[in-house]
C-alpha cells in the first residue's frame, strides 16, 4: 500500500474502529449477546478472524466470564452487548468487578443520538445507571472522539486499581465513518495519574517496625494477585526474609502457598483460628493489598488493638476508611514490596520471633478446620479435600459460586499458584462461578477449570451450559447439593431462632437429566465410597459436566467469627454445640 | 441495649462532625457533576452546598465548591473519593489550608409596610445588602458575604416579612499569590 493510501487505511466506521482497538490492545477473546443496537458491530465481528466472539445466553453470563478471564490472565476482559436489557443485565457483573477490582472493558450499544432521551426502544440511560458501578464510564456522541475513548478505556480499566469500564456507542456513531489512529499517551485524561511507586520515607518508617516486630504478621490480600504474578514472587521472597506468618484475604489465595510453612490460612469471618488469634494479638501488621473489609475486620474497635499497622495499596481512599494505620504506603503492590524487601535486607536485621510461633503453634493444635467423619454421608468438607486431591498434578483453575461452599472451598483446597482461584469476593455475586468457569476455560483451553458450586447459587447462571457446550468449553461444575440455601440457613440458625424462611429448595431439578438435555454429562454420587471414582471420571470427560454431590445437608460452615464479635472471640466448629452457639449469638452484641 | 441480629456490625462510630468546605477542579465534560454527586448520595456523605461553574473556558474546567459535614474519617474518605474519580483533576481542602475566603450570594424577599419597610432598609444597611427589587409592599435584597452573616441577615428579616431566599451555595478561594 502506497503512502497515500495509509491515511485511507484509517478511515472506517465506528463499528469497524472498535473492532480495530480491541485487536490493537491485544484482545483475542469478547464475551457478549447481539442485540440491535450493536448489530454494526456485530457485523464486523463476522468479517474478521483476530477477535473471537464467545456467545453466552444472558449478558450477566458474560460479564462474569469476561471476570473469570480477567482473573486468570491478567489481561482485561471484554464484553460487548447490546443497549437498554442488555446494558441493565451487565450491572451486576460490574458490580462485581468494581468491588473485587477486576479489570473489564464494555461495550455497549446505545439507541441513536438523536433518539437518546426520548424512551425508544430497548433505551436505558446507561451512562447514568452504571455511573456507580464502573471506575469510569463514556457515552461516545461523536465518532470524533470514539478512538481517543476506546484507548482511554483500557488503560483506565488496566491501570492504577483495575476495575470495569463502560463504553456505550450510540448506533449512528457504530454507522459513521471517521479516522482512527492507535493507542497514544495523548488518550488519557491528564487527570488521571495512578501512583504506583512507594515512598522511600514511609517503606523506611515500615521497615523499622517490622525490624522491631515481636509479633508480626503480614495480611496479604487480591492487591498482590493483581499486581502480577512478579508480585506474588516478591511477596513469597518478603516472607522468607522476614520469617514473618502470613495470612490472606479471600480474595488474596495463591499469592502465598497453602503448602508454604509460615502459611496461617486464610482469615475473617470463616477464617482459620490461628489467622485471626494472629492478627488480633499481633504488634505489627503489614496489609498488603488488602482492604480491611468488614468481613475480615470484625467488630471495628476491637480489630488488632494492639498492633502498629502499615498499609499497602494502591488506592488512597483504601487507607484509614474503616481501621486507622500507622503507616500508609501508596503504590503498587508488587513495587512496595520489592522497595520494602530491598530495605528490609539493607537493615540486615531479621527480628527473633520464635516465642511467636510457638504461640502461633499453640493456635494451630485447636485445629480450627475440624469436622465431624461420617461413612454414611459425603460431609461438604471432605468433598472439597477429595476434589483437591483428585485435582493434583492437574493444571487446576478454580472459580465458586457464592455461599457454604465457597467458604469450605477456600478453607479445605490449598492454592499455590496466583490467578488460580476466582470468586466473587466484595459483591457476593451467587451465580458467578459457572459463567467465570467459561472465561477461565476460554483463556486457558487445556487446563482443569472447575467450578466449586451450591445447588442454589447454580441454578442461577445455570444456562450458559448451553454457552460451554457451543464452544467446547469442558468446564466441570461441581455442586456441593445440601437443597438449602446453606449459607442464609446457617444464619436463619444462629440469629433468626432457626426459622428456615425460604432458605430451602422443594423442587430440585435433576441435575443429571439436566446437564444430558444441555449435552454435557451429567454424573450423581452419594456416598463418600463412591466420591473418588467418580472425581477421577468427572475430570477425564472432555465436556462439561455437572456433578451432583449430595452432601450432609445441615452441615454449617465454621470456625466462625459472630457477629459483632472481635477476632479472639471465635466459635469454633468443636465448641458449636446448641448451647454455646447460642450464648455466642445471644444478648447485647448479637450482631455482624 | 438489645440491637437486631444481623450480618454486619450494627454500631456507627459517634465521633463529632466537623464541617469542611472543599475546592474540586474537574475536566468540563458531561456528567462530571452527577459523578460528584452521585458519590455523596451513593456513599451517604453531607452535602450542606454545593456551588459549580465553568472557570477556566480554554482548558475546559470548572471548579466545584462543596461544604460538607462528617467526622475527620469520613471528610478524608470523601477527599480520597474525590480524587479518584477519573475527570478530577485536584482536590482542596480549603478549611484545612485555613487561608481561604468563603463567600456567598443570596437574594432575599421581604414583604411589610410602615415601619417594617424602614426597618428592613435599615438593617439592609448595616449589612450592606442592595435592594435589586421594589415594590410598594416588597424589597428584593442582594447581599454576599460569608455564610453566617446571610444566616444572620436572614434571621433578621425573619420578623419582619421573610418570604423566601435564593441563595447561591458557598463559593471559595485560597487568599495570596498562588493557585490551587
Amino acid at each position: 500500500m502506497s503512502d497515500s493510501n495509509s491515511h485511507d487505511a484509517n478511515q472506517m466506521t465506528g463499528a469497524a474502529m472498535i473492532v480495530r482497538a480491541l485487536v490493537d490492545h491485544g484482545v483475542q477473546h469478547i464475551f457478549g449477546y447481539p442485540g440491535g443496537a450493536v448489530l454494526p458491530i456485530y457485523d464486523e465481528i463476522f468479517q474478521q478472524d483476530d477477535v473471537e466472539h464467545i456467545l453466552v445466553r444472558h449478558e450477566q453470563g458474560a460479564g462474569h466470564a469476561a471476570e473469570g478471564y480477567a482473573r486468570s490472565t491478567g489481561k482485561p476482559g471484554v464484553v460487548l452487548v447490546t443497549s437498554g436489557p442488555g446494558a441493565t443485565n451487565m450491572v451486576t457483573p460490574l458490580a462485581d468487578a468494581l468491588m473485587d477490582s477486576i479489570p473489564l472493558v464494555c461495550i455497549t450499544g446505545q439507541v441513536p443520538t438523536h433518539l437518546i432521551g426520548n424512551d425508544a426502544f430497548q433505551e436505558c440511560d446507561t451512562v447514568g445507571i452504571t455511573r456507580p458501578c464502573t471506575k469510569h464510564n463514556w457515552l461516545v456522541r461523536d465518532i470524533k472522539d470514539l478512538p481517543k475513548v476506546l484507548h482511554e478505556a483500557f488503560y483506565v480499566a488496566t491501570s492504577g486499581r483495575p476495575g470495569p469500564v463502560v463504553v456505550d456507542v450510540p448506533k449512528d456513531v457504530q454507522f459513521a465513518t471517521g479516522t482512527y489512529h492507535p493507542p497514544r499517551k495523548s488518550d488519557v485524561h491528564v487527570s488521571y495519574k495512578p501512583r504506583t511507586k512507594g515512598d522511600p520515607g514511609q517503606i523506611r518508617k515500615a521497615v523499622a517496625l517490622m525490624a522491631g516486630a515481636k509479633r508480626p504478621v503480614i495480611y496479604s490480600g487480591g492487591g498482590v494477585v493483581n499486581a502480577g504474578i512478579e508480585a506474588s514472587r516478591t511477596l513469597r521472597a518478603l516472607v522468607e526474609a522476614t520469617g514473618f506468618p502470613i495470612t490472606s484475604t479471600l480474595m488474596g489465595l495463591g499469592a502465598y502457598p497453602a503448602s508454604g510453612k509460615n502459611w496461617l490460612g486464610m482469615l475473617g469471618m470463616h477464617g482459620t483460628y490461628e489467622a485471626n488469634m494472629a492478627m488480633h494479638d499481633c504488634d505489627v501488621m503489614l496489609c498488603i493489598g488488602a482492604r480491611f473489609d468488614d468481613r475480615i475486620t470484625g467488630r471495628t474497635d476491637a480489630f488488632s488493638p494492639g498492633s502498629k499497622k502499615i498499609h499497602i495499596d494502591i488506592d488512597p481512599s483504601s487507607i484509614n476508611k474503616n481501621i486507622r494505620v500507622d503507616v500508609p504506603i501508596i503504590g503498587d503492590a508488587g513495587s512496595v514490596m520489592a522497595d520494602l524487601l530491598q530495605a528490609f535486607k539493607a537493615e540486615g536485621k531479621k527480628p527473633k520471633i520464635d516465642p511467636w510461633w510457638f504461640e502461633i503453634g499453640r493456635w494451630r493444635a485447636r485445629n480450627s478446620l475440624a469436622y465431624k467423619r461420617n461413612d454414611d454421608l459425603i460431609m461438604p468438607q471432605y468433598a472439597i479435600q477429595r476434589l483437591f486431591e483428585a485435582t493434583r498434578g492437574h493444571d487446576t483453575y478454580i472459580t465458586t459460586e457464592v455461599g457454604q461452599h465457597q467458604m469450605w472451598a477456600a478453607q479445605f483446597f490449598g492454592f499455590e499458584e496466583p490467578h488460580r482461584w476466582m470468586t466473587s469476593g466484595g459483591l457476593g455475586t451467587m451465580g458467578y462461578g459457572l459463567p467465570a468457569a467459561l472465561g477461565v476455560q476460554v483463556a486457558h483451553r487445556d487446563s482443569l477449570v472447575i467450578d466449586i458450586a451450591g445447588d442454589a447459587s447454580v441454578q442461577m447462571t445455570m444456562q450458559e451450559m448451553s454457552c460451554a457446550v457451543q464452544h467446547d468449553l469442558p468446564i466441570k461444575i461441581f455442586i456441593l447439593n445440601n437443597q438449602y440455601m446453606g449459607m442464609v440457613r446457617q444464619w436463619q440458625q444462629l440469629l433468626h431462632g432457626n426459622r428456615l424462611s425460604h432458605s430451602y429448595t422443594e423442587a430440585m431439578p435433576d441435575f443429571v437429566k439436566l446437564a444430558e438435555a444441555y449435552g454435557g454429562v451429567g454424573m450423581q454420587v452419594i456416598k463418600p465410597g463412591d466420591l473418588d471414582g467418580a472425581l477421577h471420571e468427572m475430570i477425564k470427560v472432555k465436556k462439561p459436566v455437572l456433578f451432583d454431590c449430595r452432601v450432609a445437608a445441615l452441615e454449617n460452615c465454621f470456625p466462625m467469627i459472630p457477629s459483632g464479635k472481635a477476632h479472639n472471640e471465635m466459635l469454633l466448629p468443636a465448641e458449636a454445640n446448641d448451647d454455646a452457639t447460642a450464648k455466642a449469638f445471644s444478648g447485647g452484641k448479637a450482631l455482624v | 441495649m438489645n440491637q437486631p441480629a444481623s450480618a454486619y456490625f450494627m454500631e456507627e462510630r459517634r465521633d463529632p462532625n466537623e464541617t469542611h468546605t472543599l475546592s474540586v477542579l474537574v475536566a468540563n465534560e458531561p456528567g462530571v457533576l452527577a459523578r460528584v454527586i452521585g458519590l455523596f448520595s451513593g456513599r451517604g456523605y453531607n452535602i450542606e452546598s454545593l456551588t459549580v461553574s465553568e472557570t477556566e473556558n480554554q482548558k475546559h474546567v470548572s471548579r466545584i465548591t462543596i461544604v460538607t459535614t462528617g467526622t475527620p474519617m469520613v471528610i478524608t474518605q470523601i477527599k480520597h473519593q474525590l480524587d479518584r474519580m477519573i475527570p478530577v483533576y485536584q482536590v482542596v481542602d480549603m478549611t484545612l489550608t485555613g487561608k481561604s475566603i468563603e463567600r456567598e450570594l443570596a437574594m432575599v424577599k421581604v414583604k411589610g409596610s410602615g415601619d417594617q419597610r424602614i426597618e428592613a432598609m435599615r438593617l439592609a444597611e448595616v449589612f450592606r445588602a442592595r435592594v435589586v427589587d421594589a415594590t410598594n409592599e416588597s424589597f428584593v435584597f442582594e447581599i454576599t458575604g460569608a455564610t453566617s452573616k446571610i444566616d444572620q441577615f436572614v434571621n433578621l428579616m425573619r420578623p419582619i416579612g421573610l418570604v423566601e431566599v435564593s441563595r447561591t451555595g458557598v463559593a471559595a478561594i485560597s487568599r495570596g499569590p498562588e493557585g490551587m
